[in-house]
């Protein structure tokens, strides 16, 4: 399908000076696309020519039109010498392929130069003509929407959610080539971002294709990295979850929809029947030849932990069966797919019934072994050994699906570990079936999972455990069974409910490793994950249970390589559950029970840590009602029983063998000291400092516990490195430092914040990584939202409800249902005594310890699997939160520039999303060779970063949008050579370009027209009135 | 462990004015510290040095970056790479370019060269660098109302506007301000006075269509003022002068018999003045003139401010009963100017 693509060039300003004599400027521009390139007349001497070009026309295949980016470059006419280049503008013009998106692109656009950064400014006009085709063979696939938000965008609705897509290009990286040694710095440096960018084009192009095939219209969730290969190559890859989706255009029309349930079932995501959704992810076959060639590359596969206890529940009589028969169809429809894999972290009410736990497979790869590095087959082969490994962790949990799935690489030199997690999770039958069987399963589903605590039961069976756990009875409908602590990768189900607020929850780990190369090095990597895994798993337990919660979302955990060490950071968000059982709290333990001062000592830890739960539990608001009636069959302990943490591996071996429940009733667990390190995991335990007053901070979309939010956000990028004195560096004082530098970085934030109080962060991402042997770098993005306190304090009286108000801010919709509507359907629910509970960890220890051994004969794998999640089928009625009562004015009165706003997350409180123009996919190098003049490392990033916000926001803005939504930074590649004055620095942002519209504004609209409120609640399905 | 580099990136860019003021004042970023420890800003949110270290050098590096900005403060508001509120980017223009009186006082008529921002280094070398851009361009590029000029070009508001309008009049018509006898005035009353001379004795105040602007004074007005001199010089004159004042002052002045006596001294100090006014080397000296001629005799003889403005408004009201006197549009415009400059240089 070919298509007419038109540019004109209308002026430039605060152009640089580039004729010293004159103190001017003889500008022209250059406009290539593809291999066509014209050019405008040389504007004389002036800083802010007006070329006002007639339009340029490229006519060109849809092909290229996804493909190649627009490339225009300023230059500086010289008459004797060559023309010197100002700067240049990419445009991706992909938002103007589909119809619903920007239908013209125009606007100021930051020139800019990989050596100079940002010199003036250039107005661009872009618009593109297509011509239908319906050719059946075509290779574009113009008109496939991506969205990088990873729920179904605000706007739309979800017709059909079809599954995972997934894609891999490679190709040579220019400043590996052997011309790099001859070309200048800027030219390999265009060099790349051109290919980057062409790459990207491509990929998105073949996705877009394959999302095509399975009858779809749209990428949600798409996620697309570059791996840095260095020698062996550059790759970009992506994923995501294709979709069928509607645009909801009227909302009036869909009201009476909304009413009917009939209708409500075609109305609610179905996950696509098998007829045409099962193909295969991959373009190219799956090659045959795994097990020899992975002996040749070389590759660990790495074990992986199960996190957490809890088991399945025969739950309940009627449970059993039923449970059988959910499972037997949700496998039917989705166990044809090759992996059934969804890249959202929130769903449609209704679309998830059981999430079986976090799922992550990890492997060590030697990137200098790869046969034929240019072509993809053997990156492919890598990442479906893992997505299988996910797959079968998954099918271990019981459950037949993955969501909230991600990937992420970590490379040093040629040792490269991928990584992969997700949360195990059952698919509602309801929306994998058609017709007949859903008119008697909808009641059933109605009469076991009225309340919202059915997300929490177990999805496998109680008898047949895939690990150790400790069940209890629900604490809301107290009919089946719910783990003690629950993991997810997921965000928080909108009908949870939550007691309390919820806090970020890090853990941080540093392991020294020798310096060695090929196998060598992989070897001493794989063996050293398992133990990180642990370790960075109990330090999330502990400091949940310092919290006094019980349970984490959003759980992310990032393992990076270094040249002589391995970090681990994970980050989730830790609320209370109100349908999972109270943590116990966590007993330390001496070795030397009989020395005196080491008695008092222990006891003094002792209290420290008991009056830290305590104020914890006032802070974050957790107070549970307590009732002292008894569950009937729950398995209540007796109060001191301890299980123990073994730290010596001799210990614990001796009990390999033991993975029965024998452990299972313990209150709190102990932390024995015995020996330094176990007492600098206490002390580290201590060392957390809670935000000041007045702030929260979250990984998630939303902090649980507060649905006020204000109008007033501030998005930000931190970056610091640190240098570790190279001297007798131990696992501690690394430790230490790591932790030192994290707590810092989130303290100055909170100062820098302080204005904004009372606040919360949210969508805290760090991103650690090790550029050099002893540098430590750690970015982190999050969004700073306000919030009224007042409202607060007043929803703190009632948790419950607050909960389920909070469930549906992310709508950010007025729904104004009569809350008794929801306080109804809530379970007057009994809860035991707060001390139930506890977390089998000798037998973490003793899998350790077994795995060191499978290690050793290699490639095993064992799952980390976990927590389980189980989504109520009621219909769930997002009750609207009407709280955007503070708004503040935009400031942006009388400004030139019109404010783009930025965030991670998917919504933007106090407004509405009208309509998303597209994608924005950037990638940008900077390099100096002046590093000392540009204020050094801290100066040449600083405005290296702002920089692209500009370069973001122009591209916005010119697409005609005034925010950024899911905005992330995927990656900020630093390296800096001060002695030879020179710093280098690679970054990639993405997210989605939208039009918001305050809600101040809209009010005036349904006042008129009062059903526009329901758009919000369409989208995710169900309305009940 | 050593931080290599820390940085904080908002999408809007965070301004603290307090750490604004500081850098403004010039102080290194060791100062700036100390100086926000000792108000207490740890105490209140709890913060350690070493987050107080990390805020104020990030600071310190946006407004390094803003500075280039602000030295052109409309390319400021039409940057793409910092996102400010409007009531931000009006505030660190503002601030910006505002400055410590003293110093300007210092600097009031000295010839703003190289030699002189030498000499200012220990003053404030960053008021220094502005003021000289603001001259500059002030001078060099714009024509029309001085006042409107800097308010569009600066974006500064009124006040700081007028402020820098006087300082660039002074500085182009290099008054003398720096003689010791004229230590006694502020730059508040030099800057009055500036504003009163723009607004009647310059080409800008006769003719609004005037090219030129009004950093000048109005050469044919000085030449005229020459005519005055037959208020000194005609003996008769003077003595009819003289009497009117008199008349009308008789007992409503406390130094009535100082003010009779030296009635002829301070007249012709005053017309004196005005006439030779056409030389540059004297309208220089004017303030040191208005001060020995009129303000100190007046001091020594111990005269309220009061009785100076009874004066000062007969003075120049009776004049216009001088039958043989002609130039009575003159008179006014030189003495309605001067009136107002002497009654604001009489104190202390």
């Amino acid at each position: 399908m070919p298509g007419k693509l038109k540019v004109k060039i209308v002026a430039g300003r605060h152009l640089p000076v580039m004729d010293r004599a004159s103190d001017l400027t003889d500008a022209f521009v250059e406009v290539k696309f593809g291999n066509t390139t014209f050019k405008t007349d040389v504007y004389l001497k002036s800083l802010n020519p007006q070329w006002n070009s007639e339009w340029f026309k490229f006519e060109v295949d849809d092909e290229d039109l996804q493909d190649e980016p627009l490339q225009i470059t300023v230059l500086d006419h010289d008459t004797y010498s060559a023309n010197d280049a100002i700067g240049k503008v990419y445009i991706d013009i992909d938002p103007l392929l589909y119809s619903e998106a920007a239908t013209v692109i125009s606007g100021w656009f930051p020139i800019y130069d990989t050596i100079h950064g940002i010199r003036g400014e250039i107005n661009v006009v872009v618009k593109v003509d297509l011509f239908n085709d319906l050719n059946r063979f075509r290779q574009s696939s113009c008109g496939v929407k991506f969205f990088c938000t990873t729920s179904i965008p605000k706007c739309y609705r979800a017709v059909i959610i079809h599954g995972f897509v997934e894609e891999l290009v490679v190709n040579e990286d220019p400043e590996y080539q052997w011309i790099d040694r001859i070309r200048t710095p800027r030219a390999s440096n265009e060099a790349r971002q051109r290919l980057i960018s062409l790459m990207s084009g491509e990929l998105q192009r073949k996705i877009g294709l394959k999302v095509l095939e399975m009858r779809g219209n749209a990428v949600v969730g798409y996620l697309q990295c570059f791996d840095l290969e260095g020698e062996s190559g550059l790759v970009v890859r992506a994923i995501g979850t294709a979709c069928t989706l509607d645009k909801l255009s009227s909302p009036a029309a869909f009201l009476p929809a909304c009413n009917s349930p009939s209708k409500e079932m075609k109305e609610s995501p179905l996950v696509h029947p098998p007829s045409h959704g099962c193909r295969s992810t991959h373009n190219s076959p799956i090659h045959t030849a795994t097990g020899s060639r992975l002996t040749q590359n070389f590759s660990v596969s790495v074990p992986t932990l199960i996190y957490t206890g809890m088991g399945s529940g025969s739950a309940g009589k009627e449970g059993g069966p039923f449970k059988a028969l959910l499972r037997q169809q949700t496998q039917s429809a989705l166990e044809q797919r090759e992996f059934p894999f969804f890249t959202l972290t929130a769903f449609p009410p209704g679309f998830l019934v059981h999430v079986g736990g976090v799922v992550s497979a990890r492997s060590v790869k030697l990137l200098d072994r790869i046969h034929n590095p240019d072509e993809p087959e053997t990156r492919d082969a890598w990442w479906a050994e893992i997505r299988q490994e996910i797959k079968s962790h998954a099918k271990a949990l019981g459950c037949h699906a993955v969501v909230g799935y991600s990937e992420s690489t970590s490379i040093c030199e040629e040792v490269c570990i991928l990584s992969a997690s997700g949360t195990a999770a059952v698919l509602n039958p309801r929306f994998l079936q058609d017709g007949t069987v859903e008119g008697c399963l909808e009641q059933r589903l109605e009469e076991n999972l009225p309340t919202r605590c059915g997300f929490c039961h177990i999805p496998y069976d109680e008898l047949n455990m895939p690990f150790p756990a400790h069940l209890t009875y629900c604490y809301n409908c107290r009919k089946q069974k719910v783990p003690d602590v629950l993991f997810t990768t997921i965000d928080l189900p909108t009908d949870a409910t939550v007691i309390g607020k919820g806090c970020l929850i890090q853990a941080r780990l540093c392991r020294l490793k020798k310096k060695a190369q090929a196998e060598a090095n992989a070897t001493a990597i794989s063996n050293l994950l398992p133990f990180m895994e642990y370790e960075v798993h109990t330090q999330l337990m502990n400091k949940l249970k310092l919290k006094g919660m019980n349970a984490l979302f959003g759980l992310r955990i990032q393992i990076t390589v270094g040249e002589n060490m391995l970090m681990g950071l994970a980050s989730a968000t830790g609320v209370y559950l109100a349908a999972l059982p109270t943590p116990g709290g966590i007993q330390i333990a001496g070795k030397t029970p009989n020395d005196g001062s080491y008695e008092q000592h222990i006891s003094h830890m002792q209290k420290k840590i008991n009056d830290t739960i305590a104020k914890n539990k006032e802070l974050y608001e957790i107070n549970p009602p307590e009732i002292s009636e008894e569950i009937i069959g729950s398995p209540i302990p007796e109060p001191r029983q301890r299980s123990r943490l073994l730290r010596s591996q001799s210990e614990s071996s001796d009990e390999v063998t033991e993975l029965d429940l024998s452990h299972g009733k313990k209150d709190a667990f102990v932390l024995e000291i015995d020996d330094t390190d176990a007492m600098e995991d206490v002390h580290s335990l201590l060392t957390d400092v809670p935000p000041p007053s007045g702030f929260y901070s979250c990984n998630t979309e939303i902090m649980p516990g507060i649905n006020n939010w204000t109008s007033e956000i501030q998005m930000f990028t931190s970056v610091r490195v640190i240098r570790l004195s190279s001297l007798n560096l131990t696992n501690q004082a690394l430790n230490k430092n790591f932790n030192d530098l994290c707590e810092n970085l989130l303290k100055s934030l909170y100062f820098k914040l302080r204005s904004m109080i009372p606040c919360c962060l949210c969508h805290v991402n760090f991103t650690v990584s090790l550029p050099e042997d002893e540098l430590i770098q750690v970015t982190v993005t999050a969004v700073a939202i306000t919030f009224d306190k007042n409202q607060a304090l007043q929803t703190t009286k009632t948790p419950v409800e607050k909960s389920l108000q909070r469930a549906s801010t992310d709508n950010e919709e007025l729904l104004q249902f009569p809350l008794e509507l929801c306080s109804d359907s809530l379970p007057s629910h009994p809860f035991p005594p707060a001390k139930a509970t506890s977390v089998d960890y000798s037998s973490f220890a003793d899998r350790c310890s077994s795995w060191i051994e499978l290690i050793k004969l290699k490639a095993q794998t064992i799952r980390r699997g976990s927590i389980k999640t189980t989504m109520t089928v009621e219909k769930a009625s997002p009750v609207g939160d009407g709280n955007f009562r503070n708004r503040s004015a935009p400031p942006c009165a009388n400004s030139t520039v019109g404010v783009v706003k930025m965030t991670p997350l998917s919504f933007i409180p106090g407004a509405k999303i009208t309509k998303y123009l597209g994608i924005i996919n950037m990638f940008f190098i900077r390099e100096t060779t002046s590093l000392r003049e540009e204020g050094g490392v801290s100066g040449f990033l600083h405005a290296f970063i702002a920089e692209v916000f500009a370069m973001v926001r122009a591209h916005v803005a010119a697409l005609g949008g005034n925010a950024v939504v899911s905005y992330i930074m995927k990656q900020c590649v630093f390296m800096e050579n001060p002695n030879k004055n020179q710093a280098q620095c690679l970054i990639n942002v993405s997210g989605d370009a939208v039009v918001f519209v305050r809600e101040s504004d809209l009010e005036v609209v349904s006042s008129q027209q009062p059903t526009t409120n329901c758009q919000s609640s369409c989208t995710e399905g169900e309305v009940t009135t | 462990m050593t931080s290599e580099l820390d940085i904080f990136v908002g999408n809007t860019t965070l301004i603290d004015e307090d750490v604004y003021r500081l850098w403004l004042d010039g102080y290194s970023v060791t100062d700036a510290v100390a100086l926000r420890v000792r108000s207490g800003i740890l105490e209140q949110t709890g913060a350690t040095a070493a987050v107080l270290q990390s805020d104020t050098m990030d600071h310190y590096r946006t407004f390094h970056m803003l500075e280039r900005l602000l030295h052109a403060p409309p390319k400021l508001l039409h940057q793409l790479i910092f996102q400010i509120p409007p009531s931000r980017q009006a505030l660190l223009i503002e601030r910006y370019y505002a400055f410590d009186e003293a110093f300007v006082r210092e600097v009031l008529g000295k010839k703003l060269s190289k030699g002189t921002k030498k000499d200012l280094d220990d003053i404030s070398t960053k008021t220094g660098i502005t003021l000289k851009s603001c001259r500059r361009q002030v001078v060099e590029e714009m024509r029309g109302s001085l006042v409107d000029n800097i308010q569009q070009h600066f974006l500064l508001s009124d006040r700081l506007a007028r402020d820098y309008a006087a300082i660039v009049f002074f500085a182009n018509n290099r008054f003398e301000t720096g003689k010791k006898k004229l230590q006694y005035l502020s730059f508040g009353d030099f800057a009055f006075c500036a504003e009163l001379m723009i607004q009647n004795w310059t080409l800008g105040a006769v003719d609004s269509q005037m090219d030129d602007m009004d950093m000048d004074l109005d050469k044919e007005f000085l030449q005229d003022l020459k005519e005055l001199k037959v208020l000194v010089a005609d003996k008769d004159l003077l003595d009819l002068h003289k009497s009117l004042v008199c008349t009308a002052l008789r007992g409503k002045l406390g130094v009535f018999s100082e003010m009779e006596a030296n009635f002829k001294n301070l007249s012709r100090g005053l017309v004196n003045v005005a006439a030779k006014l056409t030389h540059n080397k004297d309208v220089r000296d004017l303030f040191v003139d208005l001060v020995e001629k009129f303000v100190e005799p007046c001091r020594s003889d111990h005269w309220p401010l009061s009785d100076v403005r009874f004066f000062l408004n007969q003075y120049s009201a009776s004049v216009h009963s001088l039958d043989g006197f002609r130039h009575q549009a003159l008179w006014d415009r030189y003495m309605g100017t001067l009136r107002g400059c002497l009654l604001r240089l009489y104190h202390d």
